[in-house]
């Protein structure tokens, strides 16, 4: 691919973290370009989300290096990575779910009114905005989130990423609790942001949403990669013998 | 379902049942009303049951209730702390004997040293004392805090030792004497016929809280109009402020028709020189000022709990900790400032503990822990995490001192009184969780 020549939005080189010993994540590299969205396939246990972790700031790497368009990043906390614009949905979706929607869209990042208290008024007017361009048909905006359905709850927790400028976006499973209508609708999102230049890194089980989806997949086993492809040159088999044998990729990407 | 539309726009639907719209319209939390009742029903049945079987109803009369509303505040204080601690998911046993070891500290602070510093009845040995004992509380907090998030050791454990460790130090530090009587200026923290602010002086509070409801109201309508929000009927906010401000002057009606006894006045009237007959003078007490603290205490605490990032950051840990941590919150940090924020509020109740009874002890507090929790989790704090209001926990303190209070009017001896405070809280927790399965 053409763009793939200029500098990434981001490379993770040679990261490594380790727990009690056991090496979640070793040497790994991998990047990702504007308007691009990477794969990361795996099985559980792989180190896919160990790995995306250490982007978003849940952990440090032991070792390795990130460059953000090219320039050296250190990033210890959540909020230095929301300071780099990297935005991150999570699996779970972390959600307070005792909270509303829209504290939960600015949980960390209150907007404050000039006296310093948090304006619940304009949090919930700028939510509703959001909200109506991701999901139009979302209404509950003053009930705790914990009485809203997986595909409400999960767009929540996009508009949270979405709202505030990702140029960086990290995806852990998003599909995972959906059924397939809100899957299509996070595919869709998925396309509309990637117009917009930004990248996307997709971990995700299902090969075939990958294939669908993604531009590059890289394969992870046993903490390791085992390599990245172009989707568009591979098929299913390749990426499958990948996942379960660890079997290299026949043709570099 | 919850219902998210207003008024405006479900015109069209079914219409629900007259109560159930005008709850809606009016915006009033079902739950609080209903501890609210249940209030009402605890005052109005010890009433009429001293009336009927004991020939005199002692329970709603100026004289209780103002009693009452001062045997709230220490309780009522530390409650509105209590609230954020569990919110959080944790627990603090140890407030009673925080509160004691303050209190000891306080006593000998303003009785043994600063009078031969400053001089015996110095105006500032009161403004010191109060300093010294609520910043020992909240440094003692933030140290059980400190334990709690960076050494990661239950908080159930750190303020059970706590709960020892400082019932222990207020012995040791006074050898388990009594230190009394307290500095004068101090003593009157605890309420009494000079601790009160008198007739005028409750009316310009309630003035004030009168003005501070319907801006208030005013002001939450206009944020709504300019982000086009749905508004409540104008009715409805009618009948808001007629309600906040008849309860403000209910109180205010109610603590200035409870005058000083005549041996009391007469001392006055001979301290000021006075020649009318002490007979023919009618003094209010008026607000006692141990009420005046807890209601600035709540109104802070609520603001800080519902205006603040704080706050915010509180339910959040409740809700969903790892969330919190992946948001940006130093979940461990807030942990430190509830517990001091927890231990601030003990050290400020230590000083109306000790100043109402005039005298510190290291028996002071006593099973304080187990009540000011019971008045929040009676007021709706889920142990759980994540829920509970302030208003709710002052409420549960009140439903526990009313039923105490009652029941020593009604002549229940102290063994039944502690079955049926116990009994009650495990009715309280059970019909709330009936209440929540329903309401989800």
């Amino acid at each position: 691919m053409a763009q793939n020549t200029a500098t990434p939005l981001v490379e993770m080189r040679n990261i490594s973290i380790s727990f009690g010993g056991i090496k979640a994540v070793d040497h790994v590299s991998v990047d990702l370009h504007p308007g691009e969205v990477v794969g990361l396939l795996g099985h559980n246990g792989a180190g896919k989300s160990t790995l995306i972790k250490c982007l978003s700031g849940a952990y440090h790497a032991d070792q390795g290096e990130i460059f953000i368009n090219g320039e050296k990043v250190d990033i210890r906390s959540p909020i230095d990575a929301r300071s780099h614009n990297i935005e991150t949905i999570y699996q779970t979706l972390a959600l307070a779910d005792n909270l509303d929607a829209a504290s939960n869209l600015f949980l960390g990042r209150e907007l404050v009114t000039r006296s310093g208290f948090v304006d619940d008024a304009r949090m919930e007017a700028e939510t509703r905005k959001i909200m109506h361009r991701l999901n139009p048909n979302f209404q509950k905006f003053n009930v705790p989130v914990s009485a809203l359905s997986g595909g409400q709850r999960q767009s929540v927790a996009i508009a949270r990423a979405v709202y505030f400028n990702a140029k960086i976006l990290i995806m852990d499973e998003p599909t995972a609790a959906l059924g397939p209508q809100e899957t299509e609708m996070v595919a869709e999102l998925i396309q509309e942001l990637k117009k917009e230049g930004l990248g996307i890194f997709l971990i995700d089980h299902d090969i075939h949403s990958v294939m669908k989806l993604c531009d590059r997949a890289s394969v992870m086993k046993n903490g390791q990669l085992i390599g990245t492809v172009d989707v568009k040159k591979v098929t299913d088999e390749d990426i499958l013998g990948m996942i379960i044998l660890g079997k290299p990729p026949a043709q570099a990407a | 379902m919850t219902d998210t539309t207003r008024p405006t726009a479900d015109a069209t639907e079914a219409q629900p049942s007259l109560l159930s719209r005008f709850l809606r319209d009016t915006e009033i939390d079902t739950r609080l009303l209903g501890m609210a009742g249940a209030l009402v029903l605890i005052w109005v049945g010890f009433h009429f049951y001293g009336a009927i079987f004991k020939g005199f109803g002692a329970f709603l009369t100026p004289r209780n209730l103002w009693n009452l509303s001062v045997q709230t505040s220490s309780i009522g204080i530390m409650a509105t702390g209590m609230v954020l601690v569990i919110i959080s998911r944790n627990i603090d046993l140890s407030v009673g004997s925080l509160l004691g070891v303050c209190a000891v500290m306080m006593g000998m602070v303003q009785v043994y040293w600063l009078p031969q510093l400053v001089g015996l009845g110095n105006p500032m040995i009161w403004v010191i004392t109060g300093i010294i004992g609520m910043v020992m509380g909240a440094f003692i907090g933030a140290f059980q805090g400190w334990l709690i998030a960076y050494r990661e050791i239950p908080s159930f454990i750190v303020t059970l030792g706590g709960l020892l460790v400082w019932r222990g130090c207020a012995f040791l530090m006074n050898r388990g004497e009594t230190i009394s009587p307290l500095d004068e200026n101090f003593t009157l923290i605890g309420g009494g016929p000079y601790g009160a602010i008198g007739a005028t002086g409750s009316w310009i509070v309630g003035l004030l809280g009168c003005a501070f409801i319907l801006w208030g109201l005013w002001n939450g309508r206009k944020q709504r109009i300019a982000f086009h929000f749905p508004l409540r009927p104008v009715w409805a906010e009618m009948f808001l402020a007629v309600l906040g401000c008849g309860l403000v002057i209910g109180a205010v009606l109610l603590v200035n028709s409870y005058e000083w006894p005549i041996g009391i006045v007469r001392q006055y009237a001979a301290a000021k020189g006075l020649t009318t007959d002490p007979a023919n003078l009618h003094i209010s007490y008026g607000f006692a000022i141990p009420v005046l603290i807890l209601v600035v205490v709540a109104i802070l605490m609520n603001i800080l709990m519902t205006r603040t990032r704080f706050g915010r950051y509180v339910f959040a840990i409740g809700g969903n900790p790892e969330a919190a941590a992946l948001s940006g919150i130093k979940t461990k940090w807030m942990t430190v400032k509830i517990f001091a924020l927890m231990g601030f509020l003990t050290g400020l109740s230590a000083i109306v503990a000790s100043a109402r009874l005039n005298s510190a002890t290291n028996a002071l507090g006593e099973l304080d822990e187990l009540f000011v929790i019971a008045a929040a989790v009676i007021g709706g704090t889920s142990l759980a995490g994540g829920i509970g209001t302030i208003f709710g926990a002052i409420l549960g303190a009140l439903v526990m001192q009313s039923l105490q209070t009652g029941m020593v009017l009604i002549g229940v001896d102290a063994a039944m009184q502690k079955v049926v405070v116990g009994a009650v809280l495990v009715l309280a927790v059970w019909l709330d969780i009936l209440y929540r399965r329903k309401t989800k």
